[in-house]
């Protein structure tokens, strides 16, 4: 059986993806299973899909443990723990990357043992979710990198999937599905099917006996205000508001009141101060401020330039 | 007919269209949402004609759906969790009217704390409401468990509402191969609902949902619900010899995979039960003599199934993904009570809990369960029923009450 997982940011077209991966499977003949996982759903916030396919009937479900492919449109969730994109690799899983990197950085930088293909970022976009054709650029890299169906089977998958979209997105999409299926024709059936967990010899699971707790521990309970901080949105910016201080005119309440996630704080110079750990990139901000001292710039380029600020 | 891949929420609508709906009153809740999404695009391009009304609640949605059923339109809902248990008033209520209608309940944990993904807590507070499960393990069982539920509702020695029953996450937004029938054979299997027997006519007054004092009546009625419902264990086997002979599709109240010469025996409901299926398939190429049965039917409970299956059966793995606070596995209980104190050995039932919220139940994990209650039969004794959940887990948990602070009440604990 083939087990992928696509791992990219809600919005980043992830879902459709798995779905135009698992339609070609299907026309090919095989037995299917495709999903999307989102946790609470929100743009920008990390997620996955996966696709299960195999000649019998499928019977296993639910995530996936042990992939055989996984591909990564956004190499930005490699380093973020909440993505989990290397959960349960193993030295046969094939790791897809779109990056402007090389094998080589990630492979050493995360000590991968498998093999890693990189899909170059060929479209330019300033903001990540507006990377319009990464969703069909990703699942035709993976179906050659598969090379168990013919370009035609997939192109007829991607023409379903995206057919609510209107005829004119379909046509556009498909020269960069195209461009990125010619790109993998070396490496066609890299990825090859992984097996079940045979029941001869196994892990035995550590399961552990629940004792009681008091309902003062045991009850669903937050004991103490702002806890919610730890749980650093920020990492769901994928554009970042900054403020221009030459024409931040300090009336101190506008972009603060209309934060939606109140990370505007006003210092006591009047001077308003975004909390990146937990600003989520919606640019609230950037569209109420009256005198336009907000800009907008990508985050990626940001943190770039931040880390060459450091090293300096 | 046509094989295409559709989510479990796809095949539900698939189902009500096909079904025929007229009547359907809606109100939104994940994971449900999907299906009257669907059904309603349907609607508004004019390939369904049904009607189509949002309620402010599921407990007007439920009363909406019922009243409409008695006058004898074929009706469709669906819910799911907190929508369920918000209703649960006339789920109670619209049973004890006869009224005949299928409702899709989409499976997840209740609060508190509150969840997203499934388990089976919120259908089985339904389980005694008087409307009928039917549980489904995949995404061509939620579209045929829709027809075949239709047909048991209005069949005259039965006519109760029935639940379909399929699990959120694992096959709301799953999607997988499933048979649409074309409209044709369906019509001819579930021909338009006949309203002849439940006497509502334009001009003849008739009285819904009376009062009566007093327990000679209350019991009498109620305890017709019961008998009616008993009846649909023979009424859901014909209704399924014909679903096999239209379709090709075999039903069984209780399914059975590789039990015939079991001697273990797993038993779970929905669509974790796949995942079991799994484990016989592995576990017998180790060489175990295993095998898997799941109910369907879980109201009426088929009980004479279950003691034929599992006469002469060493052992049982009860894995419910469900908990009854202060007893236990629900269908544990359920099955005991259906062996206890008839002829023949009784097997050893080991209880398993699992899956609760949408926990994953691993590979492992089910062969382990198979290897203890191996040990369980070779020394005549259950051991107690067992939390699956690791030494992992608790950990994971004790990080986020790290953050939840909770590690500095420790003092006051004593």
């Amino acid at each position: 059986m083939y087990r992928i997982r696509f791992h990219g940011r809600g919005g980043q077209g992830m879902k459709t993806a798995s779905r135009i991966l698992g339609t070609a499977f299907f026309h090919a003949g095989f037995e299917v299973q495709d999903a999307p996982r989102y946790g609470a759903e929100r743009r920008g916030a990390p997620m996955f899909a996966y696709v299960r396919a195999a000649r019998q009937t499928i019977n296993e479900r639910g995530i996936i443990r042990h992939p055989d492919l996984v591909i990564v449109a956004d190499d930005t969730l490699m380093g973020t723990p909440t993505a989990a994109v290397q959960q349960g690799i193993t030295g046969q899983t094939v790791m897809l990357i779109h990056s402007s990197e090389q094998a080589q950085v990630w492979r050493s930088r995360l000590n991968l043992a498998g093999p890693v293909f990189i899909l170059p970022a060929f479209e330019a976009a300033r903001d990540r979710l507006e990377l319009r054709y990464i969703g069909t650029a990703c699942a035709a890299a993976a179906a050659r990198l598969i090379g168990v169906f013919s370009w035609s089977s997939l192109e007829k998958a991607l023409r379903e999937e995206l057919a609510g979209l209107g005829e004119s997105v379909v046509e556009k999409n498909l020269p960069h599905a195209q461009q990125a299926y010619d790109l993998m024709e070396s490496h066609q059936g890299t990825v090859t099917p992984g097996a079940a967990v045979t029941a001869e010899s196994f892990t035995q699971p550590k399961w552990i006996d629940l004792s009681f707790e008091s309902a003062r521990r045991a009850a669903p309970a937050i004991h103490a205000a702002g806890t919610s901080e730890q749980m650093k949105t920020g990492l769901w910016r994928t554009m970042r508001p900054i403020i221009d201080r030459a024409h931040c005119k300090h009336c101190w309440w506008v972009c603060s009141t209309f934060c939606p996630d109140g990370v505007i704080q006003v210092d006591a110079a009047g001077c308003p101060q975004i909390d990146y750990a937990h600003c989520k990139g919606c640019m609230v901000c950037v569209s109420q401020c009256p005198n336009h001292a907000i800009e907008v710039v990508s985050e990626q380029a940001a943190q770039l330039a931040e880390k060459a600020g450091e090293s300096k | 007919m046509k094989r295409t891949l559709l989510t479990g929420n796809g095949a539900a609508a698939w189902g009500a269209r096909l079904a025929g709906v007229e009547y359907l009153p809606a109100f939104p809740i994940t994971p449900q949402t999907e299906i009257i999404e669907t059904i309603a695009r349907w609607i508004d391009f004019g390939e369904m004609d049904c009607r189509m009304v949002t309620l402010d609640s599921e407990h007007s949605m439920i009363t909406a759906a019922g009243a409409a059923a008695v006058t004898g339109v074929r009706v469709f809902t669906a819910t799911s969790s907190q929508g369920l248990l918000y209703g649960m008033e006339m789920l109670y209520t619209v049973a004890g009217w006869r009224a005949p209608f299928v409702l899709v309940n989409v499976s997840r944990g209740l609060a508190s704390p509150i969840t997203l993904e499934p388990d089976h807590n919120d259908i089985l507070a339904a389980r005694d409401s008087g409307f009928l499960q039917l549980h489904c393990a995949t995404c061509q069982e939620v579209l045929d468990c829709i027809l075949l539920a239709y047909r048991l509702a209005e069949d005259e020695r039965v006519r109760l509402p029935v639940i379909v029953n399929l699990d959120g996450f694992y096959l709301s937004f799953t999607r997988e191969p499933v048979e649409i029938p074309d409209a044709e054979s369906v019509a001819r299997f579930l021909p338009p609902f006949d309203p002849e027997n439940l006497g509502f006519r334009a001009g003849a007054p008739l009285s819904e949902a009376v009062a009566v004092i007093g327990g000679t009546p209350y019991s009498y009625f109620r305890y017709q619900s019961h008998l009616a419902a008993l009846n649909a264990v023979d009424v859901f086997a014909e209704n399924a010899a014909a679903f096999a002979q239209a379709f090709g599709r075999t039903y069984q109240a209780v399914e059975a995979y590789h039990c015939d010469d079991a001697e273990l025996v797993f038993v779970m409901m929905g669509s974790f039960a796949t995942k079991a299926k799994e484990a016989v398939d592995r576990l017998r190429e180790a060489g175990e003599a295993v095998g898997l049965l799941r109910p369907v039917l879980l109201r009426p409970f088929p009980a004479a199934d279950f003691r034929r299956a599992l006469s002469g059966k060493k052992g049982v793995i009860v894995v419910d993904q469900n908990l009854s606070m202060g007893k236990g596995g629900v269908l544990h209980t359920e099955l005991a009570s259906a062996l206890y104190g008839y002829p023949g050995t009784t097997p050893v039932l080991v209880s398993f809990i699992g899956g609760l919220g949408g926990r994953d139940i691993s590979a492992e994990e089910f062969y382990e369960m198979h290897a203890v209650t191996r040990q369980a039969v070779s020394e005549k004794r259950a051991p107690a029923p067992r939390l699956l959940y690791t030494e992992v887990e608790l950990r994971e948990m004790k990080k986020i009450q790290a953050i939840a602070r909770v590690q500095g009440l420790k003092e006051q604990q004593t």
